[in-house]
């Protein structure tokens, strides 16, 4: 009788790690570094409540608002560098060419690597005088300068090139799979109203990716919010702090700097985007699935 | 790229796709082509100047050009770099099972639980589980290394396990969820009908039929565990560093000449097994990206 009862329990038993992972770990810690953010916590955590103090003073940290900066600069680049490479990428492979197969593997190969790994080698191939540089004034283009990753200017876009390099085969496997679920009809139906192709593709093609767009971007968005691996492994931040980004003053801030305090006020920062792109991306996903639900 | 030559590639997948005619080269023809075999140039670059440069002396690549052959290859880098880095291999080796198993057992089992039982309040624990694999990770750090150190497990690797087995499980549900969601119903009413309780049904009947979605899992969570690099900085505790944090260390901290060809060698030795996945499991690979992307 009593195993019986007990059995009752177990798909409850059995999502026991599940809610304690949610609870403690997700939530719970969401919390606790809300809360933080809110105190003078410098190496441990403390019960001394300053206000906002630390939101302020964080905005008046002149490497916060850099690394804002370099993210949104970042962000703004690698997200539209990796949807137009993506999708031209998936468009063209899209036109039954020869060696799909082979040309699928190559494109999307840098994505089984990680972020360390990639950092690493771009830096090599950035490197002013051996790398690509260096390759090209001995082909007798003396004058050819490419010396982007030790301009403090110019730093943050070797970033782009190298996490677009690892990132875009992801946009166009996911992209592909987008367009083999298009009815061929369309195109055949586009070309007999004499619409040209790349019209076709602009406006008929892509607005039917929609979702497959959304996805991406979200996708997309959230690597950009965690950047952080590349970095370190490409600049650790240089010259200087040009490259420096969010998560990067969080972790120096937290095992560095001793000031979780205002470490923590940075990560709540660094949640409101991802919090906002999040929510409307949920209500329309229960939308969906409301609408599904009434028409079964 | 001139819209010319995109206006004749939508051709292939509409009008002419189901007569199967010969296609000659035209010049929009050639246009794709040529796009493709450059991009692929553009994927393949940084791989290649990994290898040559990996086999040359120092001597070579300091006078040399990156994109030349090694004219007097040497295995001295390789045999070099596998000394510096073939500890944080056995490392990540040792992590990345535990790692594995355990998130691949808790992700199938809360995915049954979720398509089959429904216990109540569970799918908004799954919704915030969900929400979680989009949130910086710096919010969740450092409440977690507080509870750790309070439990006296921190710096070791049940610590660095138990992170994974946090982090990796809102994607290992959602996969065994959406696998199991397509199993008919009726399949497990029947087993229900047979006195089937919840644990029999999962190890007889569902268990067994998992294998599909168990070697998706199992890829995406070793590629996940084997490149993190921030998670294994943090938890790892000196004893155990995984690869990745090795390799930077020996890179990017290590002062004096920089030898680029011990370098680039510890670099493949570090991404060689999620390359190695991805190059034999190939479609499998995109399978999991797809299912834990599109669906998420």
């Amino acid at each position: 009788m009593l195993a019986r009862r007990l059995a009752r329990f177990s798909p409850h038993v059995a999502l026991l790690p599940m809610a304690l992972t949610v609870l403690l770990a997700y939530i719970g810690g969401a919390l606790w570094t809300l809360r933080t953010s809110f105190t003078a916590a410098r190496t441990f955590p403390s019960e001394k409540f300053i206000g906002a103090a630390q939101y302020v003073r964080l905005f008046d940290n002149e490497r916060w608002l850099l690394s804002l900066h370099n993210l949104a600069v970042y962000g703004a680049l690698f997200i539209i560098a990796c949807m137009v490479l993506g999708f031209l990428l998936a468009v063209f492979i899209d036109q039954n060419v020869k060696g799909e197969g082979v040309l699928r593997t190559v494109f999307l190969y840098p994505y089984a690597m990680s972020f360390i790994a990639t950092g690493l080698v771009w830096q090599w191939l950035l490197a002013p005088g051996s790398g690509i540089e260096g390759a090209v004034r001995q082909m007798g283009f003396t004058g050819f300068s490419f010396d982007w990753i030790v301009h403090q200017d110019l730093v943050i876009y070797t970033v782009v090139i190298a996490t677009v390099w690892q990132a875009s085969g992801l946009v166009m496997a996911l992209m592909l799979a987008g367009l083999r679920g298009i009815d061929p009809e369309i195109y055949k139906a586009a070309r007999l109203d004499g619409i040209p192709a790349w019209r076709t593709y602009l406006q008929i093609v892509l607005p039917m990716l929609g979702p497959t767009v959304a996805t991406v971007f979200l996708l997309l968005t959230t690597a950009v919010v965690k950047l952080f691996d590349a970095v370190v492994a490409m600049t650790q931040g240089g010259p200087g702090i040009a490259s420096e980004v969010p998560a990067k003053f969080i972790m120096d801030h937290l095992f560095l700097r001793s000031n979780i305090g205002l470490a923590s006020a940075g990560a709540v920062t660094l949640l409101v985007p991802v919090l906002a792109l999040l929510a409307p991306y949920a209500y329309a996903r229960s939308r969906r699935a409301r609408a599904a639900g009434a028409h079964a | 790229m001139s819209h010319h030559s995109l206006q004749a590639i939508a051709l292939p997948t509409a009008a002419i796709a189901p007569i199967k005619r010969r296609r000659h080269f035209t010049p929009a023809r050639i246009g794709v082509y040529a796009f493709l075999f450059s991009a692929a140039l553009f994927f393949l670059l940084p791989l290649y100047v990994m290898i040559v440069t990996s086999f040359k002396p120092m001597l070579e690549i300091r006078s040399g050009n990156v994109f030349a052959l090694p004219a007097m290859a040497t295995l001295d880098p390789w045999r070099q770099a596998w000394g510096a880095v073939s500890q944080g291999f056995w490392n990540s080796v040792a992590i990345a099972v535990p790692s594995t198993v355990i998130p691949i057992l808790l992700g199938a089992i809360n995915g049954y639980a979720l398509s089959f039982w429904r216990p109540r309040g569970a799918n908004f624990l799954f919704g915030v589980l969900l929400a979680g694999a989009f949130i910086p990770v710096q919010v969740m750090i450092y409440p977690l290394v507080w509870m750790m150190a309070r439990a006296g497990v921190f710096g070791s690797l049940p610590a660095i396990v138990l992170v994974h087995v946090i982090f990796g499980m809102p994607l290992m549900t959602l996969l065994f969820r959406n696998y199991y969601a397509s199993v008919p119903h009726e399949l497990f009413q029947a087993a229900r009908i047979d006195g089937g309780g919840f644990w029999r049904i999962f190890l007889q009947v569902m268990l067994p039929m998992s294998l599909p979605i168990i070697v998706v899992a199992a890829i995406m969570q070793v590629t996940g565990v084997w490149n993190d690099y921030i998670l294994g900085l943090v938890f790892a505790g000196r004893e155990n560093l995984p690869m990745t944090v090795q390799l930077n260390n020996v890179i990017n901290t290590t002062t004096g000449t920089r030898l680029y060809n011990v370098n680039m060698a510890a670099t493949i030795l570090t991404a060689a097994l999620p390359l190695a996945i991805y190059f034999i499991s190939g479609r499998w690979f995109v399978r999991g990206i797809a299912a834990g992307a599109v669906k998420g």
